[in-house]
């Protein structure tokens, strides 16, 4: 950019030093006052009243939270769900643990056991005693989503998971294997 | 020429004018809650959003929260405020809001009652005179606060009086010498063939401009500039003495808005039977209040110097050139 010395005469009196090549005089805006002035500022006054009519015309932009919520995309990773097959109702989680070695946070606990001829639990040889993810060190990645070998473990859609005490926050294998709770405060029947 | 006061051979009996402070009063203490909410409300949408829709049907039970909450507020006094001056201020804003509603008319003489609080002669003097007193409810509580942003809140509300009470009546005399009386009754009677709003119209704007000065609201409302100066003159005071300084605030809107109503825009004039006429004034004072609600939520405040500047360079010499040209048109015509 050219630089463009000040030439004002008044800024060269009082301003001796003005006449170094490194000074560079900025571009100001037009000086409020006078006549034109006071013409501009009414002008502009006017439209910025007419723009916030509009936005009074276009209606609210508000989503009201817990009555309506935003769309999640569908791969938004939220809370973990562990599944069923769903036609003979077994659990696909055969305890494998490579969930849990794939875990970064190392917030997933899994303790395997025999399924007894007795009682069948999972549809593999064994399954998942204890399934625990304790969600209050959770980083939703994901891994151990894709670390699974037989999708038993997905990330679904529910976000709403605050709690007032942290040992709430760790999920047991029934927790996971139902469905979400409804836990957001709504708005009470005729309030 | 006549002598420009208002008519005073018209008497009413003692107890009509009870009777008649009684409604002023009451309606003015059910339109304001209304005020409150519907201003957030209105600002909520200008800013697209909703505004308060929680409490009760369409948020409209809020201000009865707001109040509540006020009045359970613990009665708390700074140790280094004077305290007869502290206590009496937030009072003196709402007696004399309350006062210059009186003279806001909302219709003629009907059934030998009229339909506003009293015609006094000196007519708009009485409403200058009593919000020059209110102001010294701001410069009171702010002086007696013992506190440095209350202070600084009021000297700004004394520098702004002075400004803009000048522009404000020499705006309202261009209307005065029009309908050659002081008296707001005669002066809506005078517009029955055109509203003072189309001749006066610099007059109109000079006098909404000084008009939300007066009532200290946004872009003027340096003596409050919460940003600023935390609240200025209110900053010290709680519970219902804050409420009442607000209160008083949206009783100065009213009283703006209907000195603008029956000085420019008819007043109770308006087509339709003569019962209408409480009706149409009242639907004329919610349009400029909603005006005003509408600048409020448009413009920033001004500084400090741009206000004086504006108030002593481009208003009063307007107002002046207004009136002398006003004065000339009367006497030539």
């Amino acid at each position: 950019m050219e630089a463009k010395l000040n030439t004002d005469k008044a800024d060269w009196e009082r301003f001796p030093y003005l006449d170094s090549a490194d000074v560079i005089s900025v571009q100001r805006g037009p000086q409020p006052g006078g006549a034109a002035g006071a013409y501009r500022a009414f002008g502009e006054t006017l439209r910025g009243l007419k723009t916030v009519f509009g936005r009074l015309v276009e209606g609210p932009v508000t989503i009201q939270y817990p009555e309506e919520k935003t769309p999640v995309y569908p791969r938004f990773r939220g809370r973990h769900k562990l599944h069923r097959f769903e036609d003979t109702g077994l659990e696909k989680c055969v305890g494998c643990s490579l969930c849990a070695a794939a875990c970064p946070a190392d917030c997933i606990r899994v303790v395997a056991a025999e399924n007894g001829p007795g009682q069948r639990v999972s549809a593999g040889e064994r399954y998942a005693e204890v399934y625990e993810i304790n969600l209050s060190r959770c980083i939703f990645c994901g891994y151990c989503e894709v670390a699974c070998p037989f999708d038993a473990i997905t990330m679904g859609h529910d976000y709403e998971m605050s709690d007032y005490n942290r040992s709430d926050l760790i999920f047991t294998k029934e927790m996971l294997l139902a469905e979400p709770l409804d836990r957001t405060p709504l708005r009470m029947e005729g309030e | 020429m006549s002598v420009p006061f208002g008519d005073t051979g018209f008497a009413e009996a003692t107890w009509i004018l009870v009777v008649k402070s009684v409604v002023i009063f009451v309606a003015i203490f059910l339109i304001v809650p209304v005020l409150t909410v519907v201003e957030r409300k209105l600002i909520g949408r200008f800013q697209c959003r909703y505004g308060p829709n929680r409490v009760g049907p369409v948020g409209l039970l809020q201000p009865l929260a707001d109040v509540g909450k006020l009045i359970s507020k613990e009665f708390y006094r700074p140790l280094n405020s004077v305290p007869l001056l502290w206590a009496i201020a937030p009072p003196l804003v709402i007696i004399s809001g309350v006062a210059t509603l009186a003279i806001i008319p909302f219709g003629n003489v009907k059934d030998g009652v009229g339909f506003y609080g009293i015609d006094v002669p000196i007519g708009i003097l009485y409403f200058f005179a009593f919000s020059s007193i209110g102001f010294y409810g701001l410069l009171l509580g702010g002086w007696a606060s013992g506190s440095k942003y209350s202070f600084l809140g009021a000297m700004r509300s004394a520098a702004q009086l002075i400004s803009y009470e000048v522009a404000m009546g020499l705006a309202l005399l261009g209307v005065i010498l029009m309908a050659g009386s002081l008296s707001l009754v005669s002066i809506v009677e005078a517009q029955d063939q055109i509203w003072y709003v189309v001749p006066q119209i610099v007059a109109f704007l000079i006098f909404i401009v000084a008009g939300l000065a007066e009532s200290s609201r946004s872009p003027f409302d340096l003596p409050e500039a919460d940003a600023e100066l935390v609240a200025g003159y209110n900053t010290e005071y709680g519970g219902m003495r804050f409420g009442s300084y607000l209160l008083a605030e949206y009783i100065e809107l009213i009283v703006v808005a209907g000195v603008a109503s029956a000085f420019f825009l008819g007043g109770w004039q308006g087509p339709g039977p003569g019962w209408l006429d409480p009706i149409w004034m009242l639907v004329k004072i919610l349009a400029l209040i909603f005006v005003f609600i509408w600048i409020r939520a448009t413009l920033p405040r001004l500084r400090y110097d741009q206000l004086m500047s504006l108030g002593w360079k481009v208003l009063l010499p307007l107002a002046t050139l207004n009136v002398l040209v006003t004065a000339v048109l009367v006497v030539v015509a």
